[in-house]
């Protein structure tokens, strides 16, 4: 280093420090992306982008051919649709029931209670498990002899295979996501509620206002920053959702669970004929998306500076 | 006890509980169930044998069927109380069942065979932890391997992690040059483009490369992050720059001042940092499922996932295989939470 500030001289020396990093962005993020437009314009089975014959834009036909947008069935890629409408409802779901959950536990957790940080460490604590870990806990409670039936067995109730029916295991698969996400959410709220000046409140209990009323008018006009903030990174998060559903139902039961990148993440990885340009294609259809919403997360940042 | 509801009613301010209050703590204590219950139960749960885990309803505890040593008989014999008949009360072993019928002794005088009709005994159960669950694993699975290439991805990671990041931090917010803000803002507009639409790219990288089958290609590609080139130059604004100049005045190499000076004080940052990232590799799944392919290759997570895929899953040990997997994790969330809890709050990233 010494011997480059001599060469080069101090002026060029930010370039040195900064080269390790920008080597690293350079091969592992932005050459890929040049590299997945050339393979989604390409066919065949080929990993090596120069085997691989130019079909234009064959790959995204293919994707969007279909009788009627509206029944997947009839696409000639129906697993692709089935992943882009469970990605909807799921995403719609997720993120409205976490965020909704989050903010009444940001709450609970900002008023005077007893053990306020052992809840909050509590509610935290699955943030931090890994996908695998919380779909392994979770599958160990759904299976058919799991805890849950022991408990409906208990009351008199009828059993449920949880993960084998379509309906359940995709509601399983939303529940499971926003147990395990819901604490980092709670964490961004609950700072911003702590943000807001006690005096507001203080006034407000003087006019003796309601609660309800408290919220609506002082808690949540001062806090929509942060819900902005919240919503557009759940939103980002919730679109890419892959890791514990895969392990928790593989997708199943049929394709109730399939997700936009279990979708890539198949054609590409795991099929005997892997089609790289079918999952690039879709993969830049959901980095579209993906680039929408960052966007609006850049802007909700800002607003949430000024 | 109304000592105790009256503590928890007393109330700063106003004299008794609001109905707000309740709600609250209603809350509170359900999501201590629903949180903290799953993790509790796969703990309990990888304490029980095979048999235990099988039994429907299951129970909380690990309970198993005692057994007694007898004399002239290699394995331990199951023990039974009978609950009617001559022996009504006894605590009998039993030596084989024929039938409907069993064979039992009383282990006190094991020579005597008893006969007893199957359906006039139930089972002793007592506590009983099987921490066999753990000691099989470390001989059987590659547990070890995979632990150790867990390990290693997530050190190693982290160290460059730590390095690369803070170098190029440093020299966005001590230098001024030509392109400083065009390169911090490229930086930041990585974000937009998330590993998961770029997974078919970089496996070919990856393999052109070489790094197929090694941990290296699971270290490369996340090594360099926006979250903490961030993290860390918006930390190094604020450490002084009459610090640096005083530096130069002594004749300090650039290297010098970033080694000696600028990263010493940027520790607070760089323990945020070194957090997330032990949190991002350890938990890491996707990727490296694309890039490992041969299972001595196998993270812990990647091992799991194959593990419990298997048919005939061995659920004591996937279980016990899992809270280990969580364990390292969990310490370091009780050691360090109010780090991790500030840096997520100020950075909003996880």
């Amino acid at each position: 280093m010494a011997l480059a500030q001599r060469v080069l001289g101090a002026p060029r020396l930010p370039w040195v420090f900064l080269t390790p990093n920008l080597v690293v962005f350079g091969i592992f993020t932005f050459l890929p992306i040049a590299i997945d437009v050339y393979y989604s314009l390409t066919g065949g089975a080929q990993l090596l982008p120069a085997d691989r014959p130019f079909v234009g834009a064959q790959n995204f036909r293919e994707l969007f051919e279909c009788e009627s947008y509206l029944d997947p069935t009839s696409c000639k890629r129906d697993l692709f649709w089935f992943g882009i409408y469970n990605t909807a409802e799921f995403v719609v779901l997720q993120v409205g029931l976490m965020v909704v959950f989050s903010l009444i536990t940001a709450l609970v957790l900002n008023r005077k209670i007893i053990g306020r940080s052992f809840f909050r460490a509590v509610f935290f604590y699955p943030v931090l498990l890994s996908p695998v870990v919380v779909a392994l806990i979770w599958k160990w409670i759904l299976q058919r002899q799991g805890l849950l039936n022991a408990a409906l067995d208990g009351a008199g109730l009828s059993t449920v295979n949880w993960l084998l029916d379509a309906h359940w295991a995709f509601g399983w698969t939303v529940f499971v996501s926003i147990w395990a996400h819901m604490g980092f959410y709670t964490l961004i709220l609950l700072a911003g509620l702590q943000a807001i000046p006690r005096d507001v409140y203080e006034a407000a209990e003087m006019d003796s206002a309601s609660p309800w009323r408290v919220f609506r008018r002082i808690t949540l006009p001062l806090l929509a920053p942060n819900l902005a903030v919240v919503v557009v990174l759940a939103l980002i998060r919730a679109v890419q959702i892959f890791d514990e559903v895969y392990v928790l139902t593989g997708g199943g039961p049929g394709s109730a669970t399939t997700f936009m990148v279990q979708y890539v993440f198949q054609t590409a990885f795991s099929q005997q004929v892997r089609q790289y340009g079918l999952a690039a294609a879709a993969s830049l259809l959901l980095a579209s998306v993906l680039f929408g919403l960052t966007l609006l997360q850049l802007r909700s940042m800002r607003s949430k500076d000024r | 006890m109304r000592r105790l509801l009256a503590m928890l009613a007393a109330r700063r301010g106003r004299g008794r509980l609001h109905w707000t209050d309740w709600a609250s703590y209603l809350h509170l204590l359900l999501g201590l169930l629903v949180m903290f219950g799953p993790v509790l139960w796969l703990v309990l749960s990888s304490f029980k044998s095979e048999a235990g885990l099988i039994e429907f309803p299951p129970r909380l505890l690990p309970y198993e069927q005692a057994r007694v040593s007898v004399q002239g008989y290699p394995q331990p014999l199951p023990v039974f109380r009978i609950t009617a008949g001559d022996f009504k009360g006894r605590e009998l072993a039993e030596v084989r069942r024929i039938g409907l019928q069993a064979q039992m002794l009383d282990p006190a005088s094991p020579g005597e065979i008893l006969r007893v009709p199957a359906q006039d005994r139930e089972r002793v159960m007592r506590l009983h932890f099987a921490l066999e669950n753990y000691t099989d694993l470390a001989g059987r699975f590659s547990f070890g391997t995979y632990l150790w290439n867990s390990v290693f991805i997530t050190v190693t990671a982290t160290l460059i992690t730590l390095l690369i990041n803070s170098m190029a931090a440093f020299a966005l917010s001590k230098y001024r040059f030509s392109g400083r803000d065009a390169i911090f803002v490229t930086i930041l507009a990585t974000l937009m483009i998330p590993p998961t639409i770029i997974l078919v790219p970089n496996f070919f990288i990856a393999s052109t490369l070489g790094l197929v089958n090694s941990p290296w290609g699971v270290i490369w590609p996340g090594v360099a992050t926006p979250t903490g080139v961030f993290l860390l130059r918006q930390y190094m604004l604020t450490i002084p720059d009459e610090l640096i100049d005083a530096a130069r005045m002594d004749n300090a190499s650039e290297w010098r001042i970033y080694w000696r000076i600028v990263l010493p004080l940027s520790a607070p940052a760089l323990a945020v940092l070194a957090i997330f990232s032990v949190m991002w590799r350890w938990n890491e799944f996707l990727w490296p499922m694309i890039v490992l392919n041969k299972s001595e290759t196998f993270t812990l997570q990647l091992a799991l996932n194959s593990f419990q895929g298997e048919l005939t899953t061995s659920w004591n040990y996937l279980l016990a295989m899992t809270v280990l997997t969580l364990l390292p994790v969990t310490a370091i969330f009780v050691l360090l939470q109010r780090y991790i809890t500030q840096g997520i709050a100020s950075a909003g990233v996880k």
